[in-house]
């Protein structure tokens, strides 16, 4: 059985072989972790603000009312111990559930449950320049009165005999030189039985295996990737599992051998690359590992790969400054990568251009030249020349740089014989402009005219002679953002300014065509169509406009897309057009608009209804009806049929499309396992009463479905009401340039996206 | 405090001797120490681990194994030399020796009734010796095996006797004398080329026998089975001591890279029967190997070869926090090696074997607090003795003009003076040296170099008359009116020639008047080892300083304890006072401010100002440096009796030259430490 608890005051009874709810407990407070024994079937622990007081925490016991029905209250409430942390890691429940331990700052208290006695212990605050020594964690062993401890200073402190308040005594282990994020205890499952296991991790990355409580043996697994920050044991002790402040979760043999890993999007320390699409494979690329561009298939929620672009040791450790890349630019076919790295360094900061070539035969990407301090301070931005056709001749990589210039590098033949490589690349022309900050450039769909902005001015630059063309200005602001129309659009340029405007220059006649009042924090071209997506951030809440450039008026807004800060987009082109779409998502037709939020969520704008969403799992169950024909599924289906005319209602499944036939019922009483079912008395009457033959064929059965379906709908109603005056409250906000052009979002996009803003977690199923 | 013009002396190249091995006195309050040089030290646990006895070492009796016997009575040390010693803890010699028989000893244990001994020696063979009233008896051997005998335990109830040596371990049954079960330890690492050494062992009443090994391994065996219990891994160099708590739930081990570590016999559970030994406390004091371990009933007490012994109390053990809770690390002797001729300038050092005679240097500038001044004339190594033979020096002395020398051995007196004609330094022997009992355990020449005093036996200080062309003789010896078994330790004479001091074993001060020749009074006697005792020049009162840091001052003329002596008992000391680990080793007086009274320990130097109101608990003790930045109306109100300066640190010697003038003798532990072999290697993170 799975429990969880939410901050909203429920707890919630899962079936988790099926993904469905089965009992909801309303406790009423915040609930900060959850703990169940598996002594105590009805009792569980809950962490919950103290009341009245703010950043104090007590751990209490709720007891799980037994009664029948979905919703019901836990009101029995009792304090097991006061003044906790509120980490679910600083609590950890011993032997049998004997005891329970808590750490917090330099403070361990037990609590004996039998005994009721409470037992504190304090290690004395040392500070030194690796840290205090603060409890960190805490684990219990199984079987022995044994507590772990981890610190900050990076010990792990054995604590034994703690029942007694002066004869206590604990043995320190010290490997990690940075604070242990997790622990976990265990006993030895092959002979010598009686020896015990430690696992600790931290931001080391490396899983430190103890034996026997020793200093001397140990064992590690390292290079894990990023740091540990929660380590988990599995009951028969023959895996354990360790989560990474990356977004991954590494499956661990006992033997300290790797076994699996559970990854999708990989959270990077910070996103500097942009969302970038790989021309080849469709993926989306951006800032992986450290040091690493991530390959990330959006079809299948996985990594593709994952590129060293930095090949450098990574160092663990906090407050290091090392390399890093800042900037990825692909050519049209993918055939070229260009990346940029910088080490931040106060004084001068340590640049490298990397080009890289794709290698057909080893399917990766090889490198090809590295060009040292390219420019002499930071890049701001980089592009490729995109022609598709004449690729290879005229390729061509600008750099624009804070140090004033932007520079174009152009590929040569080596004329050295003895090179392997026949082509590298140089440095073919730098342009600056007043001496301005170059910030952003960007290549007509053409290649023939290049723009770069120069703080507040953009220059339009000719791409074969690099004369300066012409300049545009929009004072006040800098310019933000730039890129030209395509298609049938490409005589226009496109600029965001900081100073809230969104402005379109005609290149025929250099006049400012359009402007508005837009706070733009991202501008995207669709690179297959005409239309653009601009992100604003205002007031707390990031909504999206798509407009032609040819027309100042949106074609397509979407206000309040989410409460976080949009940080990048990116136009994915899909592998066929979508055929079925309404007139309003037809700027979607041809490629799919991914978002990355600041806290690196990744979301995307749907164009289907919820309902046409929820069908493949309709889809799924039909596949399992079409299983081949053997002699136990026919007998298994003779035996669903008898049982059909006695089909019992169990209250569980929420039944959405007409169930076919009479599956529902049976699938459900072979799949609930049989501790879910409800007590026999419960059952009973049902029971009786589906064997009665009712004379308007309506079942007990059904009329529980619908009294079901009813309260499902009312639910969502109150769902939508609220959704109605948040939107009302929207209509007031002060933007309101493009307001009267407002559209309401249909209800159920809404919800759509408030369930796509938790699809990053989605590929967790997948497991 | 006063100004004082400091000479600050570093050149005393003193290099204390490793620990070689423990012993605890069973249920009694004294440690047993014996360093690689061969010299016996006996502390005193109640008397705030005070060294108490010293017998110096011997060129060619080295002490491999220490084990008190005869209910902790006696004393018996065994060694390379292939015998057994008995100590006479009264007289600090050795008493007795008998051959052993097997070439070298390499360990020894007494039973736990302590009347028999065994000894392992180098030819594998372990023999049993009972100890009878003056001495004691070969009694048999055991069963001979090649393989020297490294280490050995006896059962607590006497009826076996675990041996180790290389790779194996034998239980012997002490009534048949055969071998009863053998324990091969190799035999479950797998393709181990190197042997194992197994450097100690300890029996446990429960059957179980716990060996330490150069392995790094402290591992529990089955006597009866031969099998493994448990195997604990602490070091990744050898273990090379062990020793078990007199309850067998503690086990403190030493290592070679300088650790100690604490095992504990815990249960698994709340009130399960099932306990285990589990590893709990490590602790890094040392930076070499750890030859010893001892585990006194509060304490875990560990010696190095780093010359260290380092006492870390059991805080559950202690019953209130006082100063028996503190960490002590002892490194040098807690008595005074250095003598110092006030008048000629000289400081004489003693080493185990020679002497060294300096002359300071000399300054004329003249500077500021805290200044550091030139030297005019370097200080000058003038004379080297080297005593002869294998002994080692007892005690020496320097005149306070610097023209009379004076050493003893355990058999031998020696006597010089030393003439200073320009550069140059003459000795000569002065033969005849009249025939006394020796060996000499103090000795303190009068201020005017007149005569010579003699700490012997018995409690009994001779008097020698130092004749002006270059003899001596013998001119009274005195004695306890109610006599006294043990030796004087300590001497004091007034600066008038009037009174002497003298404390013995028993820690009974005797005074005598010199005048007429006569014991003149006892001080009330206090139950704690006295450490240093000086007569005021001009009041002639005694002050005492005692291990557990109480100051007494004594009137002799009147017999009593003086007003301010009276005063400091019912007020008390500061309590941080009482909590220092080390004892005062030398009392002076500065002439000019008779109310002052100089003291040192090794950590810090102290003008005690009798004028001045004694601190309570409440205020600062150490308050120096928060006085200077006060402003004199306000320093005024602040200002206590004690005034100390740690600046000079380990101080080995301090003592006032003339009004204004200290001396102060430092051995850096730096400076030692690098005269130490080097230690075992070990990574250390960062570096």
């Amino acid at each position: 059985q799975l429990y969880s608890s939410s901050l909203d005051g429920s707890i919630k009874l899962w079936d988790f072989m099926d993904g469905i709810p089965i009992k909801t407990f309303t406790v009423g407070s915040k609930l900060l972790a959850l703990y169940a024994l598996a002594s105590s079937e009805d009792l569980v622990f809950v962490i919950i603000p103290k009341r009245g007081e703010r950043d104090t925490f007590q751990l209490v016991s709720v007891k799980l009312p037994k009664a029948a029905g979905q919703d019901l209250e836990a009101k029995e409430l009792s304090v097991v111990l006061d003044g906790v942390d509120a980490s679910p890691k600083r609590i950890a429940f011993g032997r049998e559930g004997e005891y329970v331990a808590s750490v917090k700052e330099v403070n361990l208290q037990i609590y004996f449950f039998k005994q009721k006695q409470l037992n504190r212990f304090s290690v004395s605050a040392t500070k030194t320049k690796s840290g205090n020594n603060h409890f960190t964690c805490v684990a219990c062993h199984p079987t022995e009165d044994c507590i772990a401890t981890g610190h900050a200073d990076g010990k792990i402190r054995l604590w034994r005999n703690f029942y007694h308040k002066k004869e206590y005594t604990f043995s320190t282990l010290h490997w990690h030189h940075d604070t242990v994020m997790d622990l976990a205890l265990n006993q030895n499952k092959e002979p010598p039985k009686n020896l015990s296991k430690l696992l600790s991790g931290g931001v080391e990355s490396v899983l430190v295996l103890w034996h026997n409580e020793s200093d001397c043996q140990k064992d590690f697994l390292p290079r894990l990737g990023s740091a540990i920050e929660y380590i988990s044991v599995s009951s028969d002790g023959v895996l354990c599992c360790t989560l990474h402040t990356d977004n991954r979760i590494t499956v661990i043999n006992s033997n300290l051998r790797f076994a699996k890993s559970i990854q999708g999007l990989i959270k990077s320390t910070d996103v500097k690359t942009g969302l970038v699409v790989d021309p080849r494979t469709k993926a989306l690329v951006l800032n992986g590992e450290p040091g690493h561009l991530q390959f990330y298939c959006l079809q299948s929620n996985q990594q593709l790969y994952s590129l060293d672009i930095v090949q450098r040791q990574y160092i663990h450790q906090a407050g290091l400054n090392q390399a890093d890349l800042v900037k990825v630019a692909f050519s049209a076919q993918g055939k070229w990568l260009a990346t940029v790295e910088e080490r931040e360094e106060v004084s001068d900061p340590e640049l490298q251009l990397k080009l890289w070539f794709y290698d057909e035969e080893t399917q990766s990407f090889k490198l090809n030249t590295r060009i040292s301090m390219p420019h002499d301070d930071h890049i701001t931005d980089m592009c490729f020349r995109d022609m598709g056709e004449l690729e290879d001749d005229s390729l061509i990589v600008v750099t624009t740089g804070r140090d004033c210039v932007f520079k174009v590098w152009v590929m040569v033949e080596d004329t050295d014989p003895e090179a392997q490589r026949s082509v590298s690349w140089s440095c073919d022309f730098v342009g600056s402009y007043h001496n301005y900050q170059a910030t952003n450039c960007c290549f007509s769909e053409d290649g023939s005219l290049l723009a770069v902005s120069f703080e507040e001015t953009v220059t339009v630059w000719d791409s074969v002679t690099w004369d300066l063309k012409c300049t545009f200005c929009h004072p006040p602001g800098k310019i933000r953002n730039i890129c030209f129309g395509r298609l049938t659009c490409s005589k226009y340029l496109i600029g965001a300014t900081d100073y809230g405007f969104l402005c379109c220059w005609n290149l025929l006649s250099c006049a400012l065509e359009w402007s508005a009042h837009l706070n733009v924090a991202v501008l995207q071209p669709d690179p297959l169509s005409e239309h653009i997506a601009a992100v604003s951030w205002l007031s707390k809440e990031s909504s999206l406009f798509v407009f032609k450039p040819n027309e100042p008026r949106p074609i397509y807004i979407q206000r309040n897309l989410c409460k976080e800060k949009i940080q990048m987009a990116a136009f994915v082109p899909r592998d066929e057009p979508e055929t079925s779409g309404s007139q309003k998502y037809l700027w979607l037709r041809r490629s799919q608009l991914f978002f990355l939020t600041d806290t690196q969520e990744l979301m995307t704008l749907s164009t289907k209804s919820l309902e046409e969403r929820l069908t493949p799992s309709s889809k799924q169950l039909a596949v399992e009806e079409t299983l081949p024909v053997t002699p136990f599924s026919l007998l298994l289906g003779k035996h669903r049929r008898q049982q059909s005319q006695e089909d019992v209602d169990l209250g569980k499944l929420v039944v959405r499309n007409k169930p076919e036939q009479d599956s529902p019922a049976v699938k459900e009483l072979l799949h609930t396992p049989a501790h879910v079912l409800p007590s026999a008395s419960f059952l009973c009457p049902i029971f009786i009463n589906s064997l009665l033959i009712s004379k308007e064929n309506k079942s007990a059965e059904e009329v529980a479905d619908e009294v079901e379906m009813e309260s499902e709908n009312t639910e969502d109603d109150s769902d939508e009401e609220r959704n109605v005056t948040e939107m009302e409250q929207d209509d007031t906000s002060p933007m309101e340039l493009l307001g009267e052009m407002s559209c309401k979002l249909s209800k159920s996009q809404e919800r759509e996206l408030r369930k796509l803003r938790k699809m990053d977690y989605s590929w967790i199923s997948a497991f | 405090m006063g100004e004082f013009e400091v000479h600050r002396v570093r050149f005393f190249g003193l290099v204390p001797a490793g620990v070689r091995c423990l012993a605890c006195q069973p249920r009694g309050g004294r440690l047993a120490l014996a360093r690689t040089d061969g010299a016996v030290e006996v502390y005193n646990l109640a008397a705030n681990y005070y060294q108490e006895k010293v017998i110096p070492g011997h060129e060619t009796r080295s002490v491999e194994a220490l084990c008190w016997a005869a209910g902790g009575e006696r004393l018996f040390g065994a060694g390379l030399g292939g015998e057994i010693t008995e100590y006479d803890l009264a007289r600090l010699c050795a008493a007795r020796s008998v051959d052993g028989g097997g070439g070298p000893v390499w360990s020894m244990a007494a039973n736990d009734s302590g009347t028999q001994l065994a000894i392992g020696c180098e030819d594998g063979s372990v023999k049993l010796f009972q100890v009878v009233p003056g001495g004691i008896q070969f009694e048999r051997n055991l069963d001979r095996r090649k393989g020297r005998i490294l280490c050995l335990s006896w059962h607590p109830a006497g009826t076996h006797i675990a041996a180790g040596s290389i790779d194996i371990v034998r239980v012997f049954d002490v009534c048949s004398g055969r071998t009863v079960q053998r324990i091969m330890v190799n035999y479950h690492v797998q393709k181990v080329k190197r042997e194992c050494i197994i450097w100690s062992i300890a029996f446990l009443s429960s059957g179980a026998v716990v060996t330490s090994d150069s392995f790094g391994r402290v591992q529990f065996w089955d006597w009866e089975r031969g099998t493994l219990l448990e195997s604990h891994t602490v070091s990744t160099s050898a273990v090379l001591s062990l020793a078990v708590s007199e309850k067998e739930d503690s086990i403190i081990v030493g290592t070679s890279t300088g650790a100690t570590f604490q095992f504990q016999l815990l249960p698994v559970k709340i009130g399960s029967l099932e306990k285990r030994w589990v590893r709990t406390k490590p602790f890094q004091h040392h930076t070499h190997d750890v030859r010893a371990v001892a585990h006194s009933s509060t304490a875990l007490i560990s010696g190095g070869l780093d010359a260290q012994l380092v006492i870390r109390p059991l805080m559950e053990k202690v019953q209130k926090k006082s100063y028996d809770a503190v960490l002590r690390k002892f490194t040098f002797p807690h008595r005074r090696l250095v003598s110092c001729a006030r008048k000629a300038r000289l400081l004489l050092f003693q080493f185990s074997q020679h002497l060294e005679l300096w002359r300071l240097g000399s300054t004329e500038g003249t500077g500021k607090d805290g200044e550091v001044l030139p030297l005019c004339r370097m200080p000058e190594h003038l004379l080297q003795l080297k005593s002869k033979g294998p002994e080692h020096i007892y005690c020496s002395c320097v005149s306070s003009c610097g023209s009379w020398v004076a050493y003893s051995t355990a058999s031998r007196f020696h006597l010089y003076r030393v003439q200073y004609e320009g550069d140059g330094v003459s000795v000569k022997k002065v033969p005849k040296a009249p025939k006394m009992l020796l060996p000499a355990y103090q000795l303190q020449f009068s201020s005017d170099s007149g005569s010579l005093f003699v700490a012997s036996a018995r409690g009994s200080v001779h008097v020698l008359q130092l004749l002006e062309r270059g003899g001596c003789k013998h001119l009274h010896t005195f004695r306890p009116p109610s006599g006294c078994p043990e030796a004087v330790y300590l001497l004091a004479v007034s600066a008038d020639r009037h009174w002497l001091a003298a404390v013995g074993g028993d820690w009974v001060i005797h005074v005598y008047n010199l005048k007429c020749l006569k014991h003149h009074c006892t001080v009330p006697t206090y139950s704690c080892a006295v450490t240093a005792l000086a007569i005021h020049p001009l009041t002639n009162n005694l002050v005492i300083a005692y291990s557990d840091q109480q100051l007494f001052e004594f009137s002799i003329p009147e017999k009593q304890y003086t007003a301010w002596s009276r005063t400091v008992q019912n007020c008390g000391l500061h309590k941080a006072w009482l909590e220092r680990d080390s004892p005062i080793t030398h009392i002076a007086f500065n002439p000019k401010n008779p109310s002052h009274i100089l003291l040192h320990d090794i950590y810090m130097f102290c003008v005690l100002d009798k004028s001045l109101p004694l601190p309570d608990n409440s205020t600062l003790l150490m308050n120096q440096s928060t006085l200077k930045q006060l402003p004199e109306t306000a320093r005024q109100r602040q200002l206590h009796a004690f005034k100390i300066c740690k600046k000079f640190q380990p101080l080995l010697f301090a003592d006032l030259l003339d009004e204004n003038c200290l001396v102060m003798v430092e051995r850096p532990i730096m400076d030692f430490k690098t005269q130490l072999p080097l230690p075992v290697q070990q990574k250390k993170f960062g570096t």
